[in-house]
């Protein structure tokens, strides 16, 4: 009984932190729309500045008033972003700003890395709270205590500022209905940035607050934002009450789970959040999306019509100069041309279901995981032939596709996203922690294609065809029947319907030909590196994607294609220098602010005003 | 889109400026690491490089040609590593590669240099499978085996009374292999210890308050711990705070390198018998002349781990080369058979059964001084009696 | 000769509102008939239980015969019935031409050929049924830039497209200039004579309705409360007190919205 109660107020104080950056990027999104990727660094940041402030200001008043401190000071910092980065996006398609945000990520680990150094630091311990109480015979840390006392007046202020304030009514407002806002005289800029700010400070608080049970490191933006995905999730995008009683929900569950199930821990997290939303669709006190509620949606897409002769042509010379490419090109030239080859055509699958199915899916990497790890395991343990795992290999990812399908297209939206996040997430913590079958961490190794293909050049071949095979039939697929009534029921689900086509159905089969496709990148990918390892199934290799979709131009046909090819060439470039990530984020978030319809949209726009696009319109 | 093509232009200019500078007669090696994913292990790492560098090159480098690393980041992705692999040996014209921390990254380069024919030396990771399960002809590993350090502990826990155990490690493919390695070791000396629970924390995410009550529940004799880096000091911190370690031993692997002992302060854990790298209780030969280089040349630094195993991968490569007389594969393949070498930690051999080298451990007791974790009471330990038997390494090593 | 949709009492409650309560009524082929109300009389969503969007509580619908009630809208339209909307849901990323093939893809059951380039597929067929409506000279605009009442018009075509056996109309002219109203109300009526077809549409505007319509059936607080010709429609006191004595008589609106 005693531990049971002990472990009850772990889990509680657990929650305190993961709380109150839920609760931030909750109100952030619910008000802005924005999916703020980098709030997990805000987090850090909360965390770093909290330590520094410690340092210098000694007793209880220096302790508390660094939290605050803290707070504050992030929240300024998110207002920066608001404005610099993000305000100039705020036209751009919708989920667009998420790749602004992850230019956001990379800057900041860079800085702190410069500020702070690369050294773990170790919180200090709150003055005066540094043993424990035992209750029920069971040794509880005061601090614990603590926190558990803290965060209900946290969940009051907030319940407090949004529905007895003016702001939070207009909050409130914002985030039923933006337009009516905007009607009613208010500035809607500096509301997101008031609300910016106060998501930012509570990011900026948990970071602090948490010290005294961990410290502050450089890798702790990136550990926190998928646990604080799911707990916004669960919570419902938007609702402060969902991300508390979410935050406890999964604090309290993971302690039990530490105690029951000490290996299963990563997975249960998922599993918790893909139960959650099959029953309850939009979390436990979510709303139900309506479409093109989330962000501007922007301008319609244009129609599409295949290459003309010019497009055509350029896409045979560009084929012809990449097919003589080893004659002129370097042996390391022709690895690195695979290795963006491989990854354009992850991009382009995953552009297929989401410009053409309106379909964002946060977890496409899962099928480029699932194809590798089907060939790496025929390979490894049942002596397949190369050519046999190599076909093999999308089928299953097809199939695996369409049991995730299966459960997701009953969504939409971002709930249908954070659905797809959630079995990524479950096939990754499946292949990391499954160690006697998948060697876990470690991967699978010595997969290497079968002797004629064991050359670079003729491995480079046999890449070029069929990642050019793979892109020119998803291209194909957009102008077939089938593609036009994917693109259908993107544009209006209920006119579908209403003309016989089974708009569920069009969107699985097209989610599990967008997985299938992936499929043949993952195995491409593993017979040319002849290893695997579980982070080809993480969430940032999803993210990869979806940023290069987004840089591109989501409202284009090739805009994956191009994305992919454009980060990939310049990280080649950039890996070399010092401070990449800086100038990759920076870079990133230029390109945004510049080409905010990506790079091909905005191509296609300058082209049409100078009067050259005419041909070229319909085809990109 | 104007201004970037002058910017990527001038960054291309300045790429090949500085590749343009580098003597042309110098033997180049390859380094492939996390240096941004994991800062905190890998600049003390390429200080021990950098320093050894300067001392080859002073003495007139190998086969009167100076040494030179290219450092290149692969952001802790395998797939990346494998690239910049081709990059570095096809394109810069290095000798052989070098490098990683991360077990995973190590196992891919791993892989594609047994596949292409290319020389790796693992430095630093710590996967026992890169010379043994997964050994291959091209792939060497300079740092101490995983299942030496844990066998050493074991050694340790087995001179006591205690029978029940815990353990707790990162639940990822290191962790498991030096749980397992502990366990095997252990349950060898003494067939009656008991198990009593063994915990696998995520990396880097630990729940400690929820893993230190899990483990008091089973209230075990001693524990064994294999957690690391931020998941270390968590644990500690709750671990002191609710009284798990009274009363318990804690066997703890590479808890007293500096990487993870120095951040914990004067919080650092009391008598746990730990391996580690005691750099400041050295009084006197290499080991002591290479702390005084090093700090000496990298003031307000001291040494860590990654520091001596930076340093001594120069070393080893160094001496490689000379010993082949060329920098050609099958000539330094040849060489690196039994290579034998004078390190701070003394002697090191390259076995040319499982190309592992016999790089040493440092066991000892932790303390806390002048509010600094320390290892004290330590000894150096010889790896050869903990290594698995030359048949049993034989039947873990695939056939070629 | 038997009714194309016969709709057998006909209830549909949201809580405790009857926003449809008991409706009964015939359509026969080849007859336009209208579906009048003050707002919040039932119409919409005695429509949306017709095409299926809607499950009744209860009661029939039967279309040729065949009881179609409750069965999903796509199901529904394969069986010989089109429909238009109110606000209309016309695919904004194809051009004119390119909506109507969709629905003709749709009637051969081509949906998952991927094979075919679509924008061949049925171009002909397609031009023909914009010819009807007089689209045919903006059948390659995309459909985004187009003016409402050709939107309108759109969807006629697209509704066409199988050769429906019965069109439902939900107010088909909302939102249109008066001359417009009366031009596509005529092209209807058109084409309810030359191809046999039978339309029932909802509407609000009143001389759309006595021009076009055989038959005129009145909707009130969800019961039917009168039916018959223009003539008979107009003469009825209970419709003149709806429509003239004060309006609606049902002060909740929320179901028909």
């Amino acid at each position: 009984m005693g531990l049971f109660v002990a472990q009850i107020l772990t889990g509680l104080a657990n929650a305190a932190a993961l709380f109150l950056v839920a609760s931030g990027l909750s109100l952030i999104f619910g008000v802005t729309r924005i999916v703020n990727f980098a709030h997990g660094s805000l987090y850090m940041l909360g965390a770093y500045v909290g330590v520094t402030l410690m340092a210098a200001l000694p007793g209880h008043f220096g302790f508390w008033g660094s939290i605050l401190l803290s707070g504050l000071i992030v929240g300024l910092i998110g207002v920066v972003i608001e404005i610099c980065v993000l305000r100039p996006v705020y036209r751009a398609p919708e989920l667009f700003q998420l790749v602004a945000t992850f230019g956001v990520i990379l800057v900041i680990q860079d800085l702190a890395l410069m500020v702070w150094g690369a050294e773990d630091r170790l919180g200090p311990r709150a003055p005066g709270l540094t043993s424990v109480v035992r209750i029920l015979g069971e040794p509880v840390p005061q601090y614990d205590l603590a926190l558990i006392a803290i965060t209900p007046f946290i969940l009051f202020a907030l319940w407090w500022l949004i529905t007895r304030t003016r702001i939070g009514i207009l909050v409130r407002a914002a985030t039923q209905d933006r337009e009516m806002v905007g009607a009613l005289g208010v500035n809607q800029a500096w509301l997101f940035t008031g609300v910016f700010f106060l998501g930012s400070a509570l990011a900026g608080l948990g970071g602090a607050i948490q010290l005294p049970k961990g410290g502050a490191d450089l890798l702790m933006d990136l550990n926190i934002i998928s646990a604080v995905f799911v707990v916004v999730v669960i919570g419902g995008m938007g609702s402060v009450t969902g991300a508390f009683l979410a935050s406890v929900l999964i604090s309290v569950l993971n302690v039990f789970g530490v105690a029951y199930l000490p290996q299963s821990t990563l997975v249960l997290m998922y599993v918790v959040m893909a139960i959650v939303l099959l029953i309850r669709p939009y979390g436990l006190f979510g709303r139900e999306e309506k479409a093109g509620e989330h962000g501007q949606v922007g301008e319609p897409d244009r129609p599409v019509r295949p290459f003309g002769t010019l497009g055509r042509a350029l896409t045979g010379l560009l084929l012809l100069a990449l097919a003589l490419l080893p004659v002129f090109g370097s042996s390391f030239s022709q690895v690195l041309v695979i290795d963006i080859l491989i990854f354009c055509l992850f991009a382009a699958s995953l552009q297929f279901i989401l410009s053409t199915g309106g379909l964002v899916s946060f977890g496409h990497a899962v099928f480029y995981g699932a194809g590798a790890y089907v060939a790496a395991l025929l390979i490894t343990y049942a002596d397949t032939p190369m050519e046999v795992a190599f076909l093999l290999a999308p089928i299953s990812a097809g199939l695996i596709a369409l049991v995730v399908g299966w459960f997701c297209i009953r969504l939409s939206g971002v709930y249908f996203a954070m659905l797809t996040l959630a079995f990524s997430q479950l096939g990754w913590s499946l292949v990391f922690q499954w160690n006697e079958v998948t060697g876990g961490d470690d991967g699978l190794v010595n997969i290497w294609p079968s002797a004629w293909l064991s050359g670079t050049t003729s491995y480079y071949y046999f890449t070029l065809v069929f990642v050019t095979a793979g892109i020119l039939f998803l291209r194909h697929v957009v102008h077939s029947p089938f593609g036009y009534a994917l693109r259908a029921t993107r544009d209006s689900a209920r006119q579908a319907e209403a003309t016989g086509i089974d708009v569920r159905r069009v969107q699985w089969i097209g989610f599990a030909l967008a997985g299938a496709i992936a499929g043949v990148a993952g195995a491409l990918f593993v017979f040319s590196k002849g290893s695997v390892f579980p982070n080809e199934m993480q969430i940032s290799k999803s993210f990869d994607a979806l940023i290069v979709v987004f840089l591109g131009g989501v409202k284009t046909l090739s805009g994956g294609v191009v994305g992919a090819t454009f980060l990939e060439g310049v990280k080649d470039w950039l890996i070399r220098l010092e401070y990449w990530r800086l100038i990759m984020g920076l870079l990133i978030i230029c390109v945004v602010i510049i080409a905010p319809d990506g790079i091909v949209g905005t191509l296609r726009k300058v082209a049409d005003r100078i009067g050259l696009g005419r041909q070229e319109e319909a085809s990109r | 889109m104007k201004s970037l093509k002058t910017w990527t232009a001038a960054a291309v200019a300045l790429l090949s400026a500085s590749t343009a500078a580098l003597a042309a007669d110098a033997i180049k090696i390859g380094e492939i690491n996390h240096y941004k994913r994991m800062a905190a292990f890998a600049e003390p790492y390429k200080k021990g490089i950098e320093l050894a560098l300067k001392e080859v090159n002073a003495a007139g480098g190998v086969l009167g040609r100076p040494l030179e690393f290219i450092f290149r980041d692969d952001d802790g992705k395998p797939g990346d590593a494998v690239k910049i692999a081709e990059e570095l040996m096809t394109r810069d014209g290095v000798v052989m590669l070098t490098g990683t921390i991360l077990s995973n990254v190590g196992l891919a380069i791993s892989s594609y240099a047994g596949e292409k024919g290319y020389i790796y030396l693992a430095s630093e990771p710590l996967a026992d499978d890169l010379v043994w399960k997964s050994g291959n002809p091209y792939t060497f590993r300079l740092r101490t085996s995983t299942y030496v350090q844990a066998a050493i502990l074991a050694e340790q826990a087995a001179k006591t009374d205690a029978i029940r155990y815990a353990t707790i490690a990162p639940n990822y493919a290191y962790g498991t292999a030096a749980v397992a390695a502990f366990k095997e070791s252990l349950t060898r000396l003494k067939p009656e210890v008991e198990f009593v629970t063994e915990q696998w924390p995520a990396l880097f995410k630990i729940d400690a308050g929820a893993e230190v009550q899990a483990l008091e529940a089973s209230k075990p004799d001693a524990i064994y711990n294999v957690t690391f880096g931020t998941d270390l000091q968590k644990f500690v911190r709750e671990g002191t705070t609710r009284g798990l370690f009274e009363g318990r031993t804690v066997y703890g692997l590479l808890t007293g390198e500096p990487e993870y002992l120095e951040p914990l302060g004067a919080e650092a854990p009391e008598g746990w018998i730990v391996t580690g790298y005691p750099w400041y209780g050295f009084t006197s030969g290499p080991e002591k002349v290479f702390v005084d280089s090093y700090m000496a040349a990298f003031p307000g630094e001291t040494p860590k781990i990654g520091s001596i195993v930076g340093y001594m991968t120069v070393q080893s490569i160094a001496a490689l080369i000379e010993k082949a007389g060329s920098t050609e594969t099958p000539a330094l393949l040849e060489a690196f058979k039994d290579l034998t070498l004078d390190t701070p930690m003394g002697e090191v051999t390259y076995r040319a059964l499982d190309h592992q080298s016999t790089m040493g451990a440092y066991l000892g007791v932790t303390a806390v001084q002048d509010g600094q974790g320390v290892m004290v009471d330590w000894s150096f330990k010889d790896p050869t009696p903990y290594m698995p038997s030359e048949d049993e390494i034989r039947a873990m090593r695939p056939a070629k | 000769m038997t009714a194309v949709l016969k709709v057998e009492n006909l209830a549909k409650h949201f809580g405790g509102i009857k926003a449809v309560n008991g409706v009964s009524f015939e359509v026969a082929p080849g007859e336009l008939k209208a579906l009048i109300g003050p707002n919040g009389a039932g119409k919409s969503t005695c429509f949306n239980m017709l095409m299926g969007q809607l499950k009744p509580t209860s009661g029939r619908v039967l279309f040729d015969g065949r009881d179609i009630t409750g069965r999903p809208p796509r199901e529904i339209w394969r069986l010989g019935v089109g429909r238009t909307f109110q606000i209309t849901g016309t695919y904004q990323s194809m051009t004119v031409a390119e909506n109507v093939q969709m629905a003709l893809i749709s009637h051969h059951r081509r949906l998952f050929a991927m094979l075919p380039r679509a924008h061949r597929l049925y171009r002909e067929e397609a031009m023909a049924l914009l010819e009807t409506v007089g689209m045919a000279d903006q059948a390659d605009r995309a459909c985004a830039i187009l003016a409402y009442g050709d939107l309108k018009r759109l969807e006629l075509a697209i509704a066409l497209a199988h050769g429906p056996r019965l069109l439902l109309m939900d107010e088909p002219t909302a939102g249109m200039a008066p001359r417009e109203r009366i031009r596509l109300m005529q092209l209807t009526a058109d084409i309810v004579r030359e191809r046999g077809v039978s339309v029932l549409f909802t509407e609000h505007d009143m001389d759309v309705v006595f021009a076009h319509s055989h038959h005129i059936m009145v909707l009130n607080r969800g019961e039917l409360i009168a039916e018959g010709s223009a003539a008979e429609v107009r003469a009825n006191a209970r419709v003149q007190e709806v429509y003239l004595g004060g309006g609606t008589l049902f002060a909740t609106e929320g179901a028909d919205a």
